[in-house]
């Protein structure tokens, strides 16, 4: 692996970590969903890189691979800002608290129970 | 008489796609009809594949005739045979619920859709035979499903949704790390090929250890189930059933192909392998307990699916109990899904989920009331049930291995989940207090009811079908190191042949 192929890895590396710290410590959900973006590219990076072969053309099914990863990202990224921005308008939250269990407090009213 | 060709192969994954993009064009009216065609077309389709494989045994279809690695193929043997029988299944029962209880209205349109998606993506994911192309499946599938987990624009459901598609893309983007490093050691994504060029070694188990660690996110095998509970507990039932039946199950089944079909020539597999085992035997003991503690009924019946999972790791640590795993695969995606259409009846009858307002509800809705209790028949273990053979073939497994502690915990957990459901019967069959009795209740569409009963019947009646169905089940072509002597010849895929 030549030096900037090393360079290419070492980058998606830090990326990666930054992601997933990211993803961890952020509080607010657009910080949580551009650090998944982070981690995401730091993948497809890394996937680009490992299709390098030297002078000769690059590896095609990684560039498939990549591709199809962009795909796949930028619709995840697009439902959960339109998850975003349901949850804001309704709840007017942007944060999820620590609290995985509903409240079981007066009516908990009925999913699906229109 | 001439057998069905390779490509029929392809029609399951591009009938209900096609599908779903009519059913955006033409509205809901048409996308609940084509919903439950669509079932019924894949039912017939695979009629038709079954009898290709009962004849000719496991075979493939390259696409576009390019082989693998650059190609896609598509494979079909027993085991996701039996598991594309399970998805048609549970979704023609669960589109028949929805036909009623979702409807051709404002709901419905954005509602079939994304429901027609998820079932395109779950069979891709099945028949797909290499590492990449699962991923694209399981990816596609979660987003549909996370969309209709939101469908009601609920606050609860919005947080869940939001919650699963942080993990599930977290949990995703591990499993390509996983899939990246594989495909640069190797060059291939193909289970055989990939699996057949892996070295031993510290970058084998890095790959191993990413895929493992995502799918078992996705998978929401203890201690990493939290996101489940809320997003299965507030989703619309139709919904609930389909990703407590199908689609926790499939990234299992991904998890089931990397393990057993890639031939992972690493030494410390054993002890791995043990490991998972024993988080299912914590997923087991802990969504049990957690079952007991739940005041609402759907939280009560999605922990349960916490707890039900942990069964599926089992073989991880005892290969011998693969037939049992599979079965009660099998078994419990057909429970499940009748018992989360149960209950979403009963909590349309009663207009809340809260378990102390169900005294007196068999009066009422006997049917969803008898639909909730064969499928808990079946997911206690009783017999004759599919719960009972799988539970059986799971503890003959371990009682052969002399496992004595998984042959306790499968005891306990029985037990366990008799405690949580006889919970909800205790209740239900109560005589309702004065004060409710003024309290009006709503009698759900027939529809709504039949299709519960249907998938419990199917439930109940997988105890009557077990040699039929455990032929089909093709063992893996190297179970673990350590599997026990005298299993039938291992079965090889042909990678790339056309």
């Amino acid at each position: 692996m030549t030096a900037s192929l090393t360079l290419y890895m070492l980058a998606a590396s830090v990326l990666a970590g930054l992601g997933i710290y990211g993803v961890l410590i952020a509080g607010h959900l657009l910080r949580k969903l551009l650090a998944l973006n982070l981690l995401g590219m730091a993948v497809l990076l890394m996937l680009i890189t490992l299709g390098a072969r030297g002078t000769g053309a690059p590896d095609p099914v990684t560039q498939a691979m990549v591709i199809t990863g962009i795909i796949i990202s930028i619709s995840a990224t697009s439902l959960a800002l339109a998850l975003l921005l349901a949850l804001q308008r309704v709840t007017d939250e942007t944060h999820l608290d620590a609290e995985p269990l509903p409240p079981v407090g007066e009516d908990g009213d009925a999913a699906g129970s229109r | 008489m001439q057998l069905a060709p390779a490509e029929l192969l392809l029609s399951l994954v591009f009938a209900p796609l096609l599908a779903a993009i009519a059913a955006v064009m033409l509205g809901a009216r048409a996308g609940r009809l084509l919903a439950v065609m669509v079932c019924l077309v894949l039912a017939i389709q695979l009629l038709f594949l079954g009898q290709r494989f009962s004849a000719d045994g496991p075979f493939d279809l390259a696409l576009a005739g390019i082989a693998p690695p650059l190609g896609i193929r598509l494979a079909l043997d027993g085991l996701n045979l039996l598991l594309l029988w399970l998805v048609t299944l549970v979704y023609l029962g669960t589109s028949l619920h929805a036909w009623a209880s979702i409807g051709a209205g404002a709901r419905g349109t954005a509602f079939w859709p994304p429901w027609l998606l998820m079932l395109s993506a779950l069979n891709g994911l099945l028949l797909s035979g290499d590492l990449f192309t699962m991923y694209i499946g399981l990816e596609i599938a979660s987003l549909s499903g996370i969309s209709l987990i939101a469908l009601d624009r609920k606050a609860d459901a919005l947080r869940a949704a939001m919650r699963y598609l942080l993990l599930a893309m977290l949990g995703s983007l591990v499993y390509l790390l996983g899939v990246a490093v594989v495909y640069a050691i190797t060059g291939a994504l193909d289970f055989a090929l990939a699996g057949s060029r892996l070295p031993g070694g510290a970058v084998t188990i890095a790959a191993l250890l990413l895929m493992t660690g995502g799918l078992l996110l996705k998978s929401a095998i203890f201690p990493l189930h939290g996101w489940l509970p809320p997003a299965h507990g507030s989703a619309p039932p139709p919904e609930s059933a389909v990703l407590s039946a199908l689609l926790v199950k499939v990234s299992l089944y991904m998890l089931y192909r990397i393990w057993f079909w890639m031939e992972v020539p690493v030494a410390g597999l054993v002890s791995a392998g043990q490991l998972l085992a024993a988080m299912g035997a914590g997923a087991l003991v802990y969504g049990s307990i957690a079952a007991l503690r739940q005041q609402q009924l759907k939280y009560l019946v999605a922990y349960s699916t916490v707890a039900q999972l942990g069964y599926l790791m089992l073989v991880f640590a005892l290969p011998g109990a693969w037939q049992g795993t599979i079965y009660h695969l099998l078994a419990h995606g057909l429970a499940k899904a009748a018992m989360f259409l149960a209950a979403g009846n009963m909590i349309w009858a009663l207009g809340s989920d809260r378990l102390d307002r169900l005294p007196g509800l068999d009066r009422h809705i006997p049917a969803s009331v008898f639909a909730f209790a064969l499928a808990a028949v079946s997911l206690m273990g009783l017999p004759p049930s599919g719960g009972f053979t799988a539970k059986w073939l799971m503890l003959t497994a371990a009682w052969a291995a002399q496992a004595w502690v998984w042959v306790l915990l499968l005891l306990t957990g029985s037990l366990l989940t008799a405690a949580y459901l006889f919970r909800v019967f205790a209740l239900t069959f109560a005589p309702r207090s004065p004060r409710r009795r003024a309290q009006p209740v709503r009698r759900p569409h027939p529809l709504m009811e039949l299709s519960a009963l249907a998938l419990a019947m199917l439930a109940i009646g997988m105890g009557f079908s077990g040699t039929p169905l455990l032929d089909v089940l093709a063992l893996p072509p190297q179970l673990l190191p350590g599997a026990a002597p005298g299993l039938p010849a291992p079965l090889h895929l042909t990678p790339g042949a056309p």
